[in-house]
């Protein structure tokens, strides 16, 4: 596995903040660079600003001052801004369409005819296991297959970035397992940069390279820590090297709430 | 979806089914014995068998006139239906037309339509005034159900949409006009039996100036006539379409959404 450093920057956030038309201020001076290739995780107690964050990543969402730089777009022929996939906590599918129409909806707002889509869409479906669903309604799907389906639509379009706002957080333990194992080797398999928001500690560690902490509202990096194992599996999550990681994220996530209560004492 | 029933369940249907029925053969009966008993003429009070017979007697002239009322119904529904989904979807995409129709819309329904048909009656001519009243009470709901719809439409779908670089007239018919239909639908139902009693109401009103030929215009002229069973076929008649609408419209309702929708799921206790 490449060591968190080798890849070159593909998004920087600099100097971003975000204050909402409600005067809350959700992020100010965030500094971030994802690197290529590489699996990072936004790492924050919950409403310190990691889904503004993603969604100004995304742009889906305006900062209110500082810059969104995407790099790269010229020298590899595509702007990686372009091909986003983006997975919300929730599924977000549309219930009125089958599972397959889901999925198929990235590449018709692209303009690809059902025909041409449609092996894009099976392969979609087979990489998150469900290639025997694809004429499944959402609502007749378990809570995890539903966001199977949802990875699926945001893997269609074989997006360089991945973005995903605490996908597994409504999820029960072992459902939230396998797709932590399904995430990996996706992301092993299809070459791509992740970003993954949690306010997990176990997961993040579990899952990335590198864990960006944030501090509590206005959110902005605390710190990051390198996650560095050979494997990521079952005997890695039981392991002491898992565990000391996860303490040491522990007290970092501590620190950054702590030392955010007495700057703003 | 395949229905498996209980044992329980399945008599919880045949009672919902059957009490009513019993009700009805109850009243029935005791309609007939008080007209038999106290030996009430035709023309106070007719007898059950009385108004069936004169339902079959006078169905060249009642036919007639249930045709009439239902096109009116139909005409008026199908016109409500295009207007207050296109209305909805134009005050979806401009809040300038939103702002400056809507209070109209809004007076439209809160005035009494018992009160509109006649001034209509002055200034059309009167199967159009009679559409008219029909369509002013039944567009409103599939105006405000069809509005309610469009926006609720799930923000992290529409983000999704924009993110994919979605036209604004993708997003009205790949997402927001699906996800207005159930509500679409709930309005429809309304709009349904309120289309026939717009249609009713001004026949009725329109009954005096006498050139009408709908079922409520029968009722009011029966009633000049002194001819009672005709008015309680009549009325007979208007309930059963009012029931046929509703059962229809539920009906097309459930076969649109039971694909995906919730509210078709039967859900076992
Ligand atoms: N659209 C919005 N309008 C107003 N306030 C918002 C909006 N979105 C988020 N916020 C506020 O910004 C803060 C950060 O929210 P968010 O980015 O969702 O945090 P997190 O994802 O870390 O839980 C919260 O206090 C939240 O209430
Ligand atoms: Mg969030």
């Amino acid at each position: 596995m490449a060591p968190p450093a080798s890849g070159s920057p593909i998004v920087s956030l600099r100097g971003v903040a975000k204050t909402f038309g409600t005067g809350t201020v959700a992020l100010d001076g965030l500094d971030l660079d994802v690197r290529e290739g590489e699996f990072l995780s936004l790492l924050g107690p919950s409403g310190c600003g990691k889904s503004s964050a993603l969604r100004i990543v995304a742009g889906l969402s305006e900062p209110s001052r500082g810059i969104v730089e995407w790099r790269g777009g010229r020298d590899l022929g595509s702007n990686a801004r372009d091909n986003l996939g983006f997975v919300f906590q929730e599924p977000t599918l549309m219930p009125w369409a089958t599972v397959f129409g889901n999925v198929f909806l990235p590449l018709k707002l692209a303009g690809v005819d059902k025909a041409a889509a449609a092996p894009r869409v099976t392969e979609a479906l087979a990489y998150v296991g469900l290639a025997d669903f694809a004429k499944a309604y959402p609502r007749e799907l378990s809570g995890g297959m539903k966001m199977r389906v949802s990875i699926a639509r945001a893997l269609v379009t074989q997006p360089r970035v991945l973005l995903m706002d605490e996908p597994f957080a409504a999820l029960d333990e072992i459902t939230r397992f396998k797709l932590n194992d399904d995430l990996l080797a996706l992301w092993r398999r299809l070459d791509m940069t992740v970003v993954f928001v949690t306010h997990s500690v176990f997961e993040s560690v579990f899952l990335s390279q590198r864990v960006v902490v944030m501090t509590a509202r206005p959110g902005r990096i605390h710190t990051e820590l390198a996650i560095e194992t050979a494997e990521r599996d079952g005997r890695f999550r039981t392991s002491a090297m898992y565990a000391a990681y996860c303490r040491l994220t522990s007290e970092a996530l501590g620190q950054a709430i702590d030392a955010h209560a007495e700057a703003a004492a | 979806m395949s229905e498996v029933l209980t044992a329980g369940e399945a008599r919880e249907r045949i009672l919902r089914i059957l009490l009513p029925a019993v009700v009805f053969v109850l009243i029935v009966i005791a309609w007939d014995l008080v007209v038999r008993i106290n030996d009430i003429p035709p023309y106070i009070l007719p007898s059950p068998g009385l108004v069936v017979a004169t339902l079959f007697d006078d169905w060249p002239i009642l036919s007639t006139s249930l045709f009439a009322t239902l096109e009116t119904t139909f005409e008026g529904l199908a016109l409500a239906i295009v207007g207050g989904v296109g209305l909805a979807v134009l005050f979806n995409q401009s809040r300038l037309i939103e702002h400056s129709l809507y209070p109209y819309a809004v007076i439209l329904q809160v005035t009494p339509v018992v009160a509109i048909a006649p001034l209509l009656l002055i200034y059309l001519p009167q199967q159009a005034a009679v559409l008219a009243c029909a369509w002013i009470v039944a567009f409103f709901p599939v105006l405000a159900n069809t509005t309610l719809g469009l926006n609720s439409v799930d923000h992290n779908l529409a983000d999704l949409f924009r993110m994919y670089g979605a036209s604004r007239w993708r997003v009205l018919w790949e997402l927001k006009l699906p996800a207005a239909l159930p509500n679409m639908l709930a309005g429809l139902k309304i709009a349904g039996g309120l289309s026939l009693i717009g249609a009713v109401v001004a026949e009725i009103a329109a009954g005096s100036a006498g050139a009408g030929s709908g079922l409520a215009y029968r009722i009011a002229e029966s009633g000049y006539r002194l001819n009672i069973p005709r008015m309680f076929a009549a009325l007979l008649l208007l309930s059963i379409v009012g029931i046929v609408i509703f059962l229809l419209l539920s009906m097309f309702s459930h076969l649109m959404l039971r694909r995906w929708h919730e509210s078709a799921t039967v859900r076992e206790r």
